[in-house]
């Protein structure tokens, strides 16, 4: 990673422009050109740097339901319950944490019922109990990592 | 769903019916990304067979309206060497709630910052911060210093690293 990678990593997480030729004049504020931009952020995304490229959708706002979700899972069953959670196409993240609560899962669905129906579903399939913890308030969303 | 666009409503054979369902075909073809290509909203309009200056209309509506929260790249943070990941829980009192959220939120340590709803007895949290760092001892020197910013306001906390990704497609619509 060079300057020109933190340039773009550091100036590009928000902004890229909605126009005809949206490269060219990133990069012209970025110091490079439009070819070397998109050389750039293929390369850093095959490189696994970025996850990826492009708008980051507000799931409310488009009338969907988001939720966090908490599982208390037993430690020999715990792979196995990652595969059956992980099987829904609803399960957008899901990681692993240091607590007794130690499967955390966002849930984003089209509808509130169909949230609660994954809930349910997650429920039957592993037998465990699913903690539903929406948001009920948003203090800050900052989503900007500086390299 | 809200509608598109002055524009779109302007033509007077597309419906509000068909915005509606413009703007979900919008959402499906670009979650994935943008093709890294000079004319990337071109692609996508001819992709979803409509003219590209009404895409692009109705990105700037849906920026605008916060349907879209921003366009650019999504960075890898583990990869960028913020590999201490912490999701910190507080007990505060429901009186509080608002103004401790926004002053932890206003912390440049904290990336999200969210009120969410207790389940006792297992679950006595309902302030929600996550807290980044290149090292566990970062973090945990970040969470004492929010533990003082609060000081007797906060009843209890915990901090949960994660220790493995299961699984991060991002948000998507199911499609079909």
């Amino acid at each position: 990673m060079d300057s020109l990678d933190r340039r773009i990593i550091n100036q590009l997480q928000g902004g890229f422009p909605v126009c005809e030729r949206p490269f060219r004049e990133a990069a012209q504020r970025l110091g490079t050109t439009e070819s070397e931009l998109i050389t750039r952020l293929r390369c850093m995304l095959d490189d696994g740097l970025l996850t990826r490229f492009g708008p980051l959708f507000h799931a409310e706002q488009l009338g969907g339901a988001l939720s966090l979700c908490a599982m208390q899972v037993p430690h020999e069953r715990f792979d196995t319950v990652a595969e059956q959670v992980n099987a829904f196409p609803q399960v957008a993240h899901n990681y692993q944490r240091d607590h007794a609560m130690n499967m955390w899962f966002v849930l984003a669905t089209e509808s509130a019922e169909e949230l609660q129906q994954t809930i349910r579903a997650i429920e039957r399939d592993t037998g465990l109990e699913v903690f539903n913890l929406p948001k009920q308030e948003e203090f800050y969303v900052g989503l900007h990592f500086q390299v | 769903m809200s509608v598109c666009t002055s524009r779109c409503e302007a033509m007077a054979c597309v419906t509000q019916d068909d915005i509606a369902a413009l703007d979900r075909r919008i959402v499906l073809a670009a979650q994935a990304g943008l093709p890294l290509e000079a004319r990337p909203y071109h692609w996508l309009a001819d992709e979803l067979g409509v003219d590209p200056e009404t895409l692009m209309q109705c990105l700037r509506v849906m920026q605008a309206d916060g349907r879209i929260r921003r366009i650019g790249v999504v960075p890898n943070h583990y990869r960028l060497g913020y590999t201490a990941n912490a999701m910190t829980v507080w007990d505060v009192a429901d009186a509080d709630i608002r103004e401790v959220g926004r002053q932890v939120g206003e912390l440049d340590i904290v990336s999200h910052c969210y009120q969410r709803p207790r389940r006792p007895p297992d679950w006595p949290y309902n302030l929600f911060a996550m807290v980044h760092g290149h090292s566990r001892e970062e973090v945990k020197a970040k969470v004492q210093q929010i533990a003082q910013l609060l000081g007797d306001r906060v009843r209890g906390y915990d901090v949960l690293f994660s220790t493995r990704i299961l699984k991060k497609t991002g948000l998507r619509l199911a499609g079909g």
